[in-house]
């Protein structure tokens, strides 16, 4: 299996986010340590904001339109809230970050 | 028949198999040892105490002339190896001599990275790695200078050894903490604090672009900052990489290292490798622990035994005196993982446990590492902590006894124990205090100033009263910050003053933040305090922003944004009003609307195309109207003297140049002003933060209005007869709501809790304050009174545009 690079991890601010494109919709990027990224689906499910622009803490996003939490690692809503946002993998080696084409392929047929 | 063995490199990890070898058979093998270095195996971890003056070379020796002899190996130190012929098993010496191998063993070690900075190859620019280096550091004293680059460990081993004798070390490291590797954030804090309590100066985010030199000689480090170090030497400490050069010639296999199996064999079966010099798996190496894990495994190749190396969970201890740390495992990558955080700010202690399924997998700690060996065990055992996991980042002693109540352990504490540092009160004089009839902080405060200092004991205070009064108490219920601390915002505002903490992470530290790095609650509001209370030093994080503040727009319901540009006391010329138009239908804009605050919105901008709309409205002299911003707002006036029959003073000058004066400053929550030319208040001044009432004798200072969920008209603060003084008085105003105010108070409820009387005490009776405010205000708009959308436009917009783009290719 062939990972795609997508980019620098430094392009990504510390605790920030970047998006990608994909034949999925927009893929959020975020870096929340030196060398950890997650990708999770760029939309909320409760009024579809944009995730990559909320702030990142721990390994967790908050919704910037109604503070929402959501967990990076599982994808799920925090606390009260009820909800789930697709995770996808992603790796980090050398300084770049990788994804799994076959991964989004799949799920983009799907 | 004895065979003949060869090895390349006298270093640590090659005189560890051979010490294996040779108690295993100690006459299997004719051992030629040739290594580079004019000297046999030395123990390299020990080079940094013998920096610091704490041993000698003799005392780090590891085999001796006797040892060499005793075990009849052949040495020829000085010698290296220049040329390899596989097919007939020969190696040729650089004297020419050719010997013949049996067996041949790499443990030719690692090389400095140098970095290519220009002036790299100057006298005085030296790494850190053998005896020679050692001596040119340890000969530098009292009066010289020395700037070593990089803090990792090796890095920052270097420095402590030369500034404990006297030097003056700066330590230039290009991430944003040391030992990024090893150790996080809060971790990293700590050292560098200690650091700079043994005068050491650590420059983190710093990066190097030059070396200068006078005469061939390293005179000083220029940073890309425009920074200027000057040194007498200056030591690259960046990282070691494998010395594959021979082996590469002789036409092994190599990546970064050279490459070996799990038998430690290269890709010909009569070479292996050991060491620094090799890659496995993937892996390379520069601790000694698994450097010694494969010497016994080529050891026992070597005598045609079964053996296997498997990589292992490392730990790493830095070998510097009074900076205590441990760091083990993985501690930063990869999903499925939960931190457990304790912080001890008066101890400054920090402990971070990784766990994942259950197992921990990486420790941090710092201050206080005890417990590193045992939780290190856990890593390596896999041990399942489910059992303990409540407890577990109290160590082992609090293992297998009744959870942790904080009550009964302060109910446990005997009387002549410590509470308050500050002011040395232990918990009997307060327990007395309230028999005496304390019967709430206060009170325990006024008698025995337990906890009335830098306040940090407030929790521990609380508790004696507790568990003294029994129900009788009521716990007061301050609301923290948030979930991350136990703190209130002005306890905290509080503390970041009178602690001088000037990062987030020393926050979290000092504070005893419960989380990493805090939540999205907490992070905005500490941001804005730092940079409020330490404009210079204190660097602000847009990632701690909210995002309309981070993009400098306000996002809207859809995830497109609004733009609105200055105008400056809501003045504005045809010119401007050509460049909005223009810029409004180039970028489709579909909504334009007048504002509340005399200024023009651009709604419903895609966030891709920000960048080049600000640039545009840029060119035509527009900038950020703040519209989004905890901070100033707007400025709306009358058109006062100018125009209007009934106005008393220039209120649209005085507007403009309070706008001038105020914009890009950051304050607790939204600051609009506003100043009426004359009572009849068209510029509606009553219902702003802050308002200017022009009376034919001067100016009337308002403040505390609001028209947002609250309708509420200002109070009088007092009259000035000049607008000089009438600008004094406002920033004075403004700085003293920055300082104070708690995150997200509006003006009106921050005087609600100070008190109107308290703020005229402060900016209108005492002048002296006044202008030490209105100078430190002016302090602050130094670094903030700029336009962000020229920055971004011209140095942030790849962040608005996507990372990727994979909608072709992931399609193929």
């Amino acid at each position: 299996m062939s990972w795609i690079d997508v980019g620098a991890i430094d392009d990504i601010p510390l605790r920030g986010a970047r998006i990608v494109k994909t034949p999925l919709g927009c893929i959020a990027l975020f870096r929340t340590d030196e060398a950890e990224v997650f990708a999770t689906s760029d939309r909320c499910p409760h009024k579809g904001g944009p995730l990559s622009e909320g702030i990142v803490h721990g390994k967790s996003v908050t919704c910037p339109l109604h503070n929402w939490v959501f967990s990076l690692e599982s994808g799920e809503a925090q606390g009260a809230d009820d909800g789930q946002i697709d995770t996808f993998s992603v790796r980090v080696k050398d300084g770049r970050i990788l994804m799994n084409p076959a991964e989004l392929g799949a799920r983009s047929a799907a | 028949m004895k065979q003949n063995l060869i090895v390349i490199g006298a270093g640590m990890a090659s005189g560890r198999a051979l010490e294996q070898l040779f108690a295993a058979a100690p006459d299997a093998y004719d051992v030629t040892l040739f290594n580079a270095e004019p000297r046999g195996n030395y123990d390299r971890i020990m080079l940094s105490p013998v920096l610091a003056g704490d041993k000698t070379y003799e005392d780090i020796i590891i085999h001796d002339s006797q040892w060499y002899a005793d075990n009849n190996v052949t040495c020829r130190f000085g010698e290296k190896i220049v040329a390899i012929d596989r097919v007939v098993k020969t190696v040729t010496a650089d004297n020419g001599d050719v010997l013949p191998y049996d067996k041949l063993v790499f443990g030719t070690g690692s090389n400095p990275f140098i970095i290519p900075l220009p002036g790299h190859d100057l006298d005085g620019v030296i790494a850190y790695r053998d005896l020679e280096d050692t001596q040119l550091m340890m000969a530098k004293g009292k009066g010289d200078k020395v700037v070593v680059i990089g803090g990792g460990l090796l890095g920052l081993e270097a420095a402590a050894g030369m500034a404990a004798h006297g030097v003056d070390v700066t330590v230039v490291h290009i991430m944003g903490h040391l030992m990024e590797r090893q150790l996080d954030e809060a971790a990293g804090y700590l050292l560098k604090k200690s650091l700079e309590e043994k005068g050491i100066t650590v420059l983190c985010g710093a990066n190097s672009k030059e070396i200068k030199g006078t005469d061939g000689k390293v005179s000083a480090l220029m940073l890309d900052d425009g920074t200027e170090l000057p040194c007498d030497l200056l030591v690259m400490a960046v990282g070691i990489r494998p010395n594959i050069a021979l082996a590469t010639e002789a036409g092994l296999a190599t990546g970064r290292g050279i490459h070996v199996d799990d038998q430690m064999l290269t890709s010909d079966e009569n070479i292996l490798g050991v060491g620094e010099c090799v890659e496995h798996d993937g892996a390379v190496f520069g601790l000694v622990a698994p450097l010694y894990d494969q010497a016994k495994v080529v050891a026992k190749t070597l005598l045609g035994e079964e053996a296997k190396f498997t990589q292992k969970t490392l730990s790493t201890k830095l070998k510097v005196t009074g900076c205590d740390l441990f760091s083990a495992g993985d501690f930063a990558e990869g999903p499925g993982r939960e931190d457990i955080v304790f912080r001890d700010p008066a101890r400054g202690v920090y402990k971070r446990l990784v766990i994942e399924g259950d197992k921990i997998i990486g420790a941090v700690m710092y201050g206080d590492t005890a417990d590193g060996s045992w939780f290190f065990q856990m890593i390596k055992d896999g041990t399942e902590i489910s059992d303990m996991r409540e407890t577990l980042i109290f160590g082992p002693s609090y293992q297998g006894g009744s959870t942790v109540d904080p009550l009964s352990a302060v109910a446990a504490l005997p009387l002549d124990a410590e509470i308050c540092g500050c002011n040395g009160i232990c918990k009997g004089t307060i327990v007395e205090a309230i028999n005496d009839g304390a019967g709430d902080l206060a009170a325990v405060r006024a008698s025995t100033k337990a906890s009335a200092s830098c306040g940090t004991c407030t929790g521990l205070v609380e508790q004696v009263l507790q568990v003294t009064l029994g129900d009788s108490f009521q716990m007061p219920q301050a609301q923290p910050v948030c979930g991350c601390c136990e703190l209130t915002h002005e306890d905290v505002r509080r503390l970041i003053k009178a602690k001088e903490l000037k990062s987030q992470a020393a926050v979290w530290q000092e504070l005893g933040w419960k989380t990493v790095n805090g939540c999205h609650v907490c992070r905005p509001a500490i941001n804005y305090y730092l940079l409020a209370d330490w404009p210079i030093e204190y660097q602000d994080d847009p990632q701690s922003r909210f995002v309309n503040e981070r993009k400098h727009a306000n996002i809207q319901k859809d995830g497109t944004y609004s733009v609105v540009p200055r105008m400056w006391g809501g003045i504005t010329t045809p010119d401007e009003l050509r460049a909005i138009a223009d810029a409004a239908d180039k970028y489709n804009v579909p909504t334009v609307k007048v504002t509340g605050g005399q200024r023009i919105d651009l709604l419903g901008v895609k966030g891709a195309d920000l960048p080049s709309m600000w640039y545009d409205l840029n060119q035509a002299g527009l900038v950020s109207g703040h519209a989004y911003s905890k901070g100033l707002r707007t400025v709306k006036t009358c058109v006062g003297t100018d125009h209007c029959r009934f106005g008393t003073q220039d209120s649209t000058g005085l507007g403009i140049k309070l706008e001038k004066h105020l914009w890009g400053s950051w304050t607790p929550h939204k600051l609009k002003l506003a100043v009426s030319g004359c009572p009849r208040n068209c510029a509606e001044a009553t219902c702003k933060d802050i308002g200017v009432i022009c009376v034919d004798s001067g100016y009337e200072i308002h403040v505390g209005g609001a028209a947002g969920m609250e309708i509420i008209g200002t109070v009088v603060l007092c009259k000035v007869e000049t607008e000089d003084q009438a600008m004094e008085m406002i920033s004075a105003i403004t700085q003293i709501y920055r300082e104070n105010a708690k995150y997200l108070d509006r003006v009106h409820k921050w005087i609600n809790k100070v008190g109107l009387e308290w703020l005229k005490e402060q900016v209108v009776d005492d002048a002296e304050q006044r202008k030490a405010l209105a100078d430190r205000f002016e302090l602050s708009q130094t670094i903030y009174r700029k336009d962000p959308w020229a920055e971004h436009a011209k140095e942030k917009s790849d962040i608005y545009q996507p990372l990727a783009d994979l909608t072709t290719e992931a399609a193929e």
